[in-house]
């Protein structure tokens, strides 16, 4: 894959995972305090819409987290554990408690470019194919928000390639 | 139509096959014309359009070589359009934290002017 500019995804046909990369103008260093400082991740996690409230955080290896990102009334609550946290990268699980038998493993990675660049490859495997396609579904009943209109404008303004080839 | 994505991906995951759905993208074709350029037999191309029919991602009025292969853009269009909202949302989260990552670094170089729009 070539840079990735913005997020490039790739949603595996033979296993039920979803990775994407995306390149940073940050160090490592940088892009894992945004990842483990709660308040900084709190600021970008969620769609911008949604105010995401830290209910606890332990970003080490077996520490756990939980958030709930809530937004005119509907709350959405989300859980795991660090399964692994190191400088370059974390393993974690990942549960929406509104479906708390689904557990996805994440895996991200801080990929040093050099020159203060750094690629975040960022994996999530599903417990069923039915689990990853339902996430990739998550996103259509939210396509019309502000995060939305957002972004159509930045389409629109030609600063996010179209759909790439569009093979899975 | 199917909730599920699951036989359209596992369709997909063969290059012979993601070529030749490439290939049907533009116009139909019949076996024959579809196995042209492959060095494979025919019967070995009848068999991933099998897999690719009962995914629902190509259709064909009767069975023979002669048929033509449809494609049902539909059927392709949702998948990459699932596919393409979840990254788009995913972009969206990564320009925030382009923002984020923008403060920091003003923060440890001292207010580096910085131009980029988050």
């Amino acid at each position: 894959m070539t840079g990735t500019m913005t997020a490039a995804i790739e949603a595996d046909p033979t296993v039920p995972l979803i990775r994407i990369s995306r390149d940073f103008t940050a160090t490592p260093a940088q892009l894992f305090r945004a990842h483990t400082d709660p308040e900084l991740f709190a600021r970008w996690v969620g769609p911008d819409r949604m105010r995401t409230n830290v209910d606890y955080w332990d970003p080490r290896t077996g520490g756990s987290w939980r958030y709930v990102a809530a937004a005119e009334g509907a709350e959405h609550a989300f859980r795991g554990c660090f399964h692994e946290v190191r400088p370059d990268r974390i393993v974690q699980t990942f549960t929406w408690e509104g479906a708390p038998d689904e557990v996805a493993l994440e895996t991200l990675t801080f990929e040093d470019l050099g020159d203060g660049r750094t690629r975040l490859h960022a994996q999530s495997l599903s417990d069923s194919f039915e689990a990853r396609d339902g996430w990739l579904r998550s996103g259509m009943e939210v396509g019309v928000n502000d995060g939305y209109a957002k972004l159509d404008c930045l389409l629109a303004a030609g600063e996010v390639p179209a759909t790439r080839g569009g093979a899975a | 139509m199917n909730d599920s994505l699951s036989p359209v991906f596992a369709a997909l995951a063969d290059p012979t096959r993601r070529d030749m759905v490439a290939r049907l993208t533009e116009a139909d074709a019949t076996v024959g014309e579809l196995a042209k350029p492959y060095d494979v037999s025919v019967q070995a191309i009848s068999k991933h359009l099998k897999v690719l029919e009962q995914a629902g991602l190509v259709t064909r009025v009767a069975e023979g070589h002669r048929s033509p292969v449809h494609l049902e853009a539909e059927v392709f269009e949702l998948m990459t359009k699932w596919i393409e909202r979840y990254r788009q949302r995913a972009e969206a989260r990564y320009r925030r934290l382009d923002a984020v990552l923008a403060e920091m670094n003003d923060e440890t170089t001292g207010r580096r002017s910085r131009k980029e729009t988050a």
